[in-house]
């Protein structure tokens, strides 16, 4: 695994200058991936999204490696018909050079809109990474419930009313369902803990087959929190169990992280507005469910790395 | 050159193979999954070199091969129908972005009712996608059809779709001249892409935002390329011709020299309405034909030219503009002719939606109406729904 070291010595993959908000975890976990990635080519792709949007905006780029945006729904199904192309101009010697693809998208473009492209591709077993930078909502078009909108949390789309506390499902398990593919290596992460994520990404491109890393991604405005507050709040995710960062290969589980004591999950959320409505006299019992949730899926993620390492 | 028989379907997948392109992400969809399923043989077979990606999706087929076409790979397809309206969004994506696509497509009608069979509505429907556009009347001129839309589409950088009609065409055998793997290899040529997602020397940014300073310039670029198709289309078809023996023109004329009327189509309906003015001519009857071949771009000043010189002619729509003014091929013909010095008295009849067939004794009515119109020197019904129950 690369060192710090030696990844401060790699060119940037994504550059300074876009035009992220200041905070941005979705941007600096790209960052982080392509500098991982970055001692091999590298060729991306990336759904219409906020990362997209700041990144790109003609005359300009802050892109050193080739990207291709195409539609929303469309990145893996994008980035599939790249490395096919790959593999038919290296078969008749038109390219010598060993490329390595990585496609990003956000939940709206991986949990929901883009889901069967993202399967597809997986189920096609193309050669390539798909990374979901999972910010919970709707940034782009300014913080609209997708699935992967935890339970009870405002958006503008599942707002906290007076007769309803905020989105009234519970988020669904994307990484599970990738898993489900049985993809070469799937795995869930967040940029609080990088070295964690670029030895993922590493284990994703050397892995013969497709990958998917889910990388929980806060986001200042959408979440509603202090800026300087970014890498805390992706850590305190994994510290509370909220997003257990783990990873899956070859049929087996392996949680990367676990907290000796846990903290409650209320340390997460009371950082946030968009779970502030919980924090009110009378909504105790959502709070009680919510840490009921994130501890059932806790026990289901043990018993399952339990299961699969026997 | 041989001689062999062929569905259209079978020709088309043929003249794939002869392409041989670099990668073929692909969809089956009733009626032209033949060629998916014919296509996927040469592919197990090891006849030709493609990577062919079994997409789970139309929209895919074609996200997918924009990433083949940006790596810089030759890269074609094959649809039709809801297929064809699954894909809409990404037509554009396609065209903006400069990528020769060729799509090899089967037409039929769109839902709903839902129907199998031939209307020209899914590619009407994508008139203005920036995709040239090239209706076929039969299996042989579906394949050459596909060689020379190839060859077009990577000189200007216009993705083309080629199409032939749901069931007349695709599934109906017909006596097919090919021509041999490499003479097809030595007319299309070695694929020099004007750039490649893949080159790693001088990464970019492909498909950015571009917003309201940009945008505008962009696409008044993309329209000015398009505006070359038909000059360069000219000049492949004529180089087809001196290779094969056989001219495609962008606007047919069929014995309409002395001609007093004519009726304006396309398709395999051009074909059929060939043997009814043969019948015509041999009543002394003057009656020609004119065939829209291809549609995307307009052949404007041949349109005019050739249709100027009748007295009155009816066009024939295979779709509906839901405009409540008849169907495309006559609302765009009527705007064409609308500063022509001399024009024709214009009539639509919009047939054959939904498979229904169109026979040789619709045809003769609608000549002898056209004549009617004629004798008269104005027209009483300006769009009729031919064979519709209820309505004549």
């Amino acid at each position: 695994m690369a060192s710090l070291k030696e990844l401060s010595k790699r060119t940037e993959g994504l550059v300074g200058g876009h035009r992220a908000c200041a905070g941005c975890a979705a941007s600096t976990a790209i960052r982080q991936i392509l500098l991982a990635a970055g001692d091999k080519p590298t060729v991306t792709g990336i759904c219409t999204g906020c990362m997209e949007v700041v990144t790109t905006i003609f005359p300009y780029t802050a892109w050193n490696v080739n990207l291709v945006h195409n539609a929303f729904e469309n990145s893996a199904a994008t980035v599939s018909g790249m490395e096919a192309a790959y593999r038919a101009l290296k078969r008749k010697g038109k390219i010598d050079a060993e490329i390595q693809f990585i496609a990003f998208g956000g939940d709206g473009g991986t949990y929901d809109i883009g889901l069967q492209s993202l399967s597809g591709a997986i189920e096609r077993r193309h050669k390539m990474l798909y990374v979901c930078y999972d910010n919970e909502a709707y940034m782009n078009t300014g913080y609209q419930r997708s699935s992967a909108t935890p339970y009870c949390a405002h958006t503008t789309t599942s707002p906290a009313g007076t007769k309803i506390p905020g989105k009234p499902q519970k988020r669904k398990d994307l990484t599970e369902i990738i898993i489900a593919h049985e993809p070469a290596y799937a795995a869930q992460a967040t940029p609080g803990y990088y070295m964690d994520l670029i030895r993922k990404v590493e284990k994703a491109l050397a892995a013969d087959g497709p990958s998917f890393i889910n990388v929980l991604s806060p986001c200042v405005p959408g979440w509603g929190y202090p800026l300087d507050q970014t890498m805390n709040i992706s850590k305190l995710a994994v510290e509370t169990l909220f997003w257990p960062i783990y990873e899956w290969q070859d049929g087996k589980y392996k949680i990367n992280i676990k907290p000796r004591e846990p903290k409650p999950l209320v340390d997460f959320l009371k950082l946030q507005a968009r779970f502030r409505h919980l924090l009110k006299p009378g909504n105790e019992h959502l709070l009680e469910e919510l840490q009921a949730e994130v501890n059932r899926r806790w026990e289901v993620l043990l018993r399952k790395e339990q299961a699969t390492n026997g | 050159m041989k001689t062999i028989a062929k569905t259209g379907n079978e020709a088309m997948a043929y003249a794939m193979k002869q392409i041989n392109p670099d990668v073929v992400a692909a969809y089956p969809i009733t009626p032209a999954t033949e060629i998916v399923q014919i296509f996927s043989n040469y592919v197990a077979d090891g006849e030709v070199d493609t990577e062919f990606v079994a997409v789970e999706s139309e929209h895919s087929a074609l996200s997918a091969c924009v990433g083949a076409s940006l790596a810089g790979g030759r890269v074609m397809t094959s649809t039709a129908s809801q297929g064809l309206a699954l894909m809409h969004e990404i037509l554009y994506i396609a065209a903006g972005n400069r990528l020769p696509i060729v799509i090899a497509l089967v037409n039929r009608s769109l839902s709903a009712p839902i129907n199998i069979h031939c209307d020209h509505s899914d590619t009407m429907g994508s008139r203005e996608a920036g995709w040239m556009q090239l209706y076929c009347a039969n299996s042989q001129e579906a394949y050459d059809s596909l060689i020379i839309a190839l060859k077009v589409a990577e000189q200007t950088a216009v993705p083309a779709i080629v199409s032939t009609d749901a069931f007349i065409i695709s599934h109906a055998m017909e006596r097919l001249e090919v021509l041999e793997d490499e003479e097809v290899q030595r007319f299309i040529g070695e694929y020099k892409p004007r750039f490649s997602a893949l080159d790693l020397e001088n990464p970019k940014t492909f498909g950015p935002l571009d917003l309201q300073d940009y945008f505008f310039e962009h696409k008044r670029a993309q329209i000015d390329d398009f505006s070359k198709v038909l000059g360069t289309y000219n000049k492949v078809a004529q180089e087809y011709a001196e290779l094969s023996g056989r001219y495609y023109p962008a606007l047919e004329e069929y014995k309409t020299d002395d001609a007093d009327v004519a009726i304006f189509t396309a398709g395999s309906t051009a074909d059929t309405a060939k043997e009814v003015v043969d019948g015509l001519r041999e009543q002394g009857r003057k009656m020609g034909l004119v065939r829209m071949r291809m549609w995307r771009p307009l052949p404007v000043e041949e349109i005019k030219a050739a249709l100027g010189k009748f007295k009155a002619v009816a066009v024939m729509d295979r779709s509906d503009t839901m405009a409540d003014f008849g169907g495309p091929v006559f609302l765009e013909t009527r705007g064409i002719l609308y500063d022509a010095k001399k024009k024709p008295l214009l009539t639509d009849y919009v047939y054959g939606l939904g498979g229904r067939n169109i026979d040789i004794s619709d045809i003769l009515r609608v000549y002898d109406e056209i004549e009617q119109v004629v004798k008269q020197g104005k027209i009483d019904k300006l769009i009729t729904y031919l064979g519709v129950r209820g309505e004549e």
